[in-house]
């Protein structure tokens, strides 16, 4: 009887400490929101969208950096996205059982988590320091040198979902390779994809260290890509660390903005990739 | 990638208006739509020398994308070997164990970062391991059925927030709460303990390494506890309710049958996870204090090897400054390589073990 009193106690205070593990983390996750949201909703008003980044001491908004984030987020994606699935596509159809792919695998799980700072360093080397200044060109790739690794490890697992027989079909109708994988294995598998390419959008909105020092910042309005350009991000960074009331302000509320912006992305990759399994 | 999908389409028609064996009827739109089939003899061979050719073109171009990647990673050391070359020629194996840290007589030395980025890292894990596996105790034994799946996504949707997020929150609302409660009433508590008063000695900064720690451990709480409990659940039904029918409790379960089942496959996702803290940039830099020493103190300001490089990279004038700090970079790169090709070892091993 004694034993089987201390293995319910046991298994009560083991669980008990679940219970607070959850509530502890959970709540800090939770606080952390909530602070966000409380902060971020304090200074949103259309300002936000309509001016540029202020001068210390005055007030502003975000528009140059919101519209420099949209810039060097859709073309880095634009950038890393072909690369990312033509070497998906080697990985699952062409090369499925070569050593090729067992090292790439491996190589590209390295480089989806390797510090994104470091990144930025390499971009730094064969970007900014070659030609001297600078540029969102040199931002564009230290972000499309993320977005390759997460597209390359989705659009494989999503290929290799794909059912071998429908293959095999369209192969036995004559039809070479390349057209097998582009006309049925891509369109079965579109959903995945469009996750994959989604969950990088998601990543690298976010990214703030490979852009310190390739795309740098600019207090102003830039279309030009050879010249810095400010991202929210860099922006926050910059802002938050500042003395200002004013720019801490607006830190919070461009964290709000990435923030949702990066939730909303990822809910509706979910959805879409959800919407194929139960299918 | 364009030239080819052009070419595609051309094959594509040729197929449907080409196939002109009169015995056969070829059900296509170009049939039903009833359109002449004149000078559409293109020969059987010819197709099948585009075929050949787009095939050709398209697996070539995969397998450049492939061998792109391998090249990425390989530039990525060798840039950053051949930044940091004036670094080693320099410095040598000093910069890795001296403290100096000092732009103006540009003697550089990489301890203090190294240091910090080991002791925040380790902290935080301290405090995210056992936490991040008790959320997926709870949420794979625990949590209502009902709510087990929504708070599941937010786990791993919390997982895929931006890092300067948790550091904007580390800087504003945790290091000024820190400061006016938990720090004082640490250093009051500990002040006569003889080991402990000199980990926790000193004014009450709010930031340092103890919030910088926090940071991190509350950033890869959700990654953490995201891995375990998809690890969790490749433990098949059966061996559960095996364990269950001879009258083990959930704990027993858990520790006997889960943790033993699991256990390459959770220390994967911690590690995972640690490549993470080390190699974390924004999380930290806000709240980590950018001090260049060591000292015995949690609560005071040091720096770590990401922190450095974001804070003093754009600011860094003369070849030897930038150079100390590629290597930084470099030596952030070695470590984070080598923990995360350990995860992904194990992580492999679990994925060859479920198959």
């Amino acid at each position: 009887m004694a034993l089987y009193d201390t293995r319910r106690r046991v298994n009560a205070i083991a669980m008990g400490l679940s219970w607070v593990a959850a509530a502890f983390g959970l709540g800090f996750l939770a606080l952390i929101l909530g602070a966000l949201l409380w902060n971020g909703v304090a200074g949103l008003s259309p300002k936000v969208f309509l001016q540029m980044t202020p001068p210390p001491g005055s007030s502003g908004g975000l528009l140059n950096a919101i519209a420099g984030s949209v810039v060097m987020t859709s073309l880095g994606v634009l950038l890393g996205t072909p690369i990312g699935m033509l070497a998906g596509t080697y990985m699952a159809e062409y090369g499925r059982y070569s050593k090729l792919t067992t090292v790439v695998r491996f190589i590209n799980d390295i480089l989806l988590s390797a510090p994104s700072i470091v990144i930025g360093l390499f971009v730094y080397e064969i970007i900014v320091a070659q030609v001297g200044h600078f540029s969102a060109i040199a931002g564009v790739v230290a972000l499309a040198v993320i977005v390759i690794p997460v597209v390359v490890r989705t659009t494989e697992d999503m290929l290799l979902l794909v059912p071998g027989q429908l293959r095999e079909a369209s192969a036995a109708l004559g039809l070479p390779r390349s057209f097998v994988i582009r006309r049925i294995a891509y369109r079965a598998a579109s959903s995945g994809l469009v996750t994959g390419v989604l969950l990088a959008v998601a990543r690298v909105s976010g990214e703030t260290a490979p852009l310190l020092f390739t795309s740098l910042n600019n207090q102003f309005w830039s279309a030009d890509i050879n010249a810095p350009m400010a991202s929210l991000p860099v922006v926050i960074f910059q802002f938050a660390l500042s003395p200002y009331k004013d720019w801490q302000q607006l830190a919070w509320t461009g964290a709000l903005l990435i923030t949702a912006a990066v939730l909303s992305i990822s809910i509706v990759a979910r959805a879409l990739s959800s919407r194929r399994t139960t299918k | 990638m364009m030239v080819s999908m052009n070419e595609a389409n051309n094959v594509d028609q040729a197929i449907m208006q080409g196939s002109e064996d009169p015995g056969r009827i070829v059900v296509t739109d170009a049939v039903l739509a009833d359109e002449p089939a004149v000078g559409v003899s293109a020969s059987r061979a010819g197709v099948l020398r585009r075929f050949a050719l787009d095939d050709l073109v398209f697996h070539t171009m995969t397998r450049g994308a492939a061998i792109a990647v391998l090249i990425l990673l390989g530039g990525v050391i060798v840039s950053l070997v051949n930044g940091s070359i004036p670094a080693i020629r320099a410095f040598g194996f000093d910069f890795l164990d001296t403290q100096v840290w000092n732009p103006v007589t540009e003697k550089f030395g990489a301890l203090a970062p190294i240091y910090g980025t080991l002791v925040t890292s380790a902290l935080a894990m301290l405090v995210a391991v056992p936490v991040g596996l008790g959320v997926a105790v709870f949420l794979t034994e625990l949590c209502p059925h009902n709510l087990r799946r929504p708070l599941g996504i937010a786990i791993e949707l919390l997982a895929g927030i931006p890092s300067i997020i948790y550091g904007i929150w580390g800087l504003f609302i945790l290091a000024p709460f820190l400061q006016t409660w938990v720090q004082p009433a640490i250093i009051a508590a500990t002040g006569n303990i003889p080991i402990l008063s000199s980990l926790f000695a000193g004014p009450p900064y709010g930031i340092g390494i103890l919030t910088s720690a926090f940071v991190l451990a509350i950033m890869v709480l959700p990654f953490i506890s995201s891995i375990s409990r998809d690890v969790f659940e490749t433990v098949p039904p059966v061996l559960k309710e095996a364990a269950f029918g001879i009258g083990c409790t959930k704990w027993e379960v858990m520790r006997k049958v889960v943790i033993p089942y699991t256990r390459v496959g959770v220390i994967g996702g911690v590690m995972l996870g640690l490549g993470r803290a080390l190699g974390e940039t924004m999380a930290v830099t806000f709240v980590i204090g950018n001090a260049h020493k060591i000292s015995n103190s949690l609560l005071a300001p040091g720096t770590t090897i990401s922190a450095t490089i974001a804070n003093e990279f754009t600011e860094a004038v003369g070849d030897l400054y930038t150079s100390s700090l590629i290597e930084l970079g470099l030596i952030l790169f070695v470590i984070t390589f080598l923990v995360l090709a350990a995860a992904r070892y194990m992580l492999m091993r679990l994925e060859k073990k479920a198959v």
